[in-house]
């Protein structure tokens, strides 16, 4: 299990080769990686900054990432997710999940980003032609960590 | 008792502080609201009843009748907005 909040860009390739490296028992590896878009809520967006709350947040993806061991058979997560500054194209946040098959492996990326999306706790900030404005929550992602059934909060 | 209160994102800037230290003689998470609401300004609208905020204890999403020990760290922040 690899969780890591950092300022710096990442590589899928080498992320998904770390996991593989020295090991013949994985089947299937899923990822899911999030980029920075130059359009949101009708208007263009030059950059965003996110914030986080050090601390609370590697616990709250550690969390997430236990609640799917819990529900699939695992062999291994990487979560990373990135702060600071971040250009339209750039990679925000990169999810890799191997298991012996498919299914658990798809499931579980899944899982994780959808409440990695209403759990972790980081904050979106764009820079648009009319100035600075934060993003706010959309319903979707909570209905999308609601369908996992689950009680809507992992840390209560 | 004294806790350690932070603030993020939007929040952090409406209330023009990221952290600060309250002397605290209530007993829940609750009654801390009220004592900051009572500061009126931004602090009364912000954390009025059905706006949307998230409440943390060292760390842990809250709900409004935890109870809160002395040294808590608590955070109060918008829905989280990731990923």
């Amino acid at each position: 299990m690899k969780i890591l909040v950092q300022a710096d860009v990442f590589d899928l390739g080498s992320e998904v080769d770390a996991m593989r490296q020295g090991r013949t028992d994985i089947g299937a590896i899923a990822s899911f990686v999030g980029l920075a878009r130059d359009m949101n809520d009708g208007s263009g967006v030059a950059a965003m900054t996110l914030e986080h709350y050090p601390g609370m947040t590697e616990k709250a993806l550690a969390a997430l990432v236990d609640e799917a061991n819990a529900r699939w058979a695992l062999q291994d997560v990487t979560v990373i997710h990135r702060i600071g500054r971040l250009l339209p194209g750039d990679p925000i946040v990169l999810v890799a999940v191997a298991s012996r098959h498919r299914g658990e492996a798809f499931a579980a990326c899944e899982f994780i980003m959808d409440y990695l999306k209403t759990q972790a706790p980081f904050w979106k900030k764009e820079e648009t032609a009319d100035g600075e404005r934060w993003v706010e929550a959309r319903a979707s992602d909570d209905a999308a960590a609601a369908r996992w059934n689950h009680k809507p909060d992992l840390f209560s | 008792m004294k806790l350690r209160v932070l603030y993020f994102a939007r929040l952090r800037e409406r209330f023009g502080v990221a952290e600060e230290g309250i002397e605290f003689a209530g007993a829940t998470a609750g009654d801390l609201l009220a004592q900051l609401q009572a500061r009126g300004g931004a602090w009364a609208e912000e954390l009025a009843a059905g706006r949307a905020f998230r409440l943390a204890v060292d760390q842990e999403i809250v709900a409004l009748d935890a109870v809160l020990h002395d040294g808590a760290e608590v955070a109060i922040f918008p829905p989280v907005t990731g990923g």
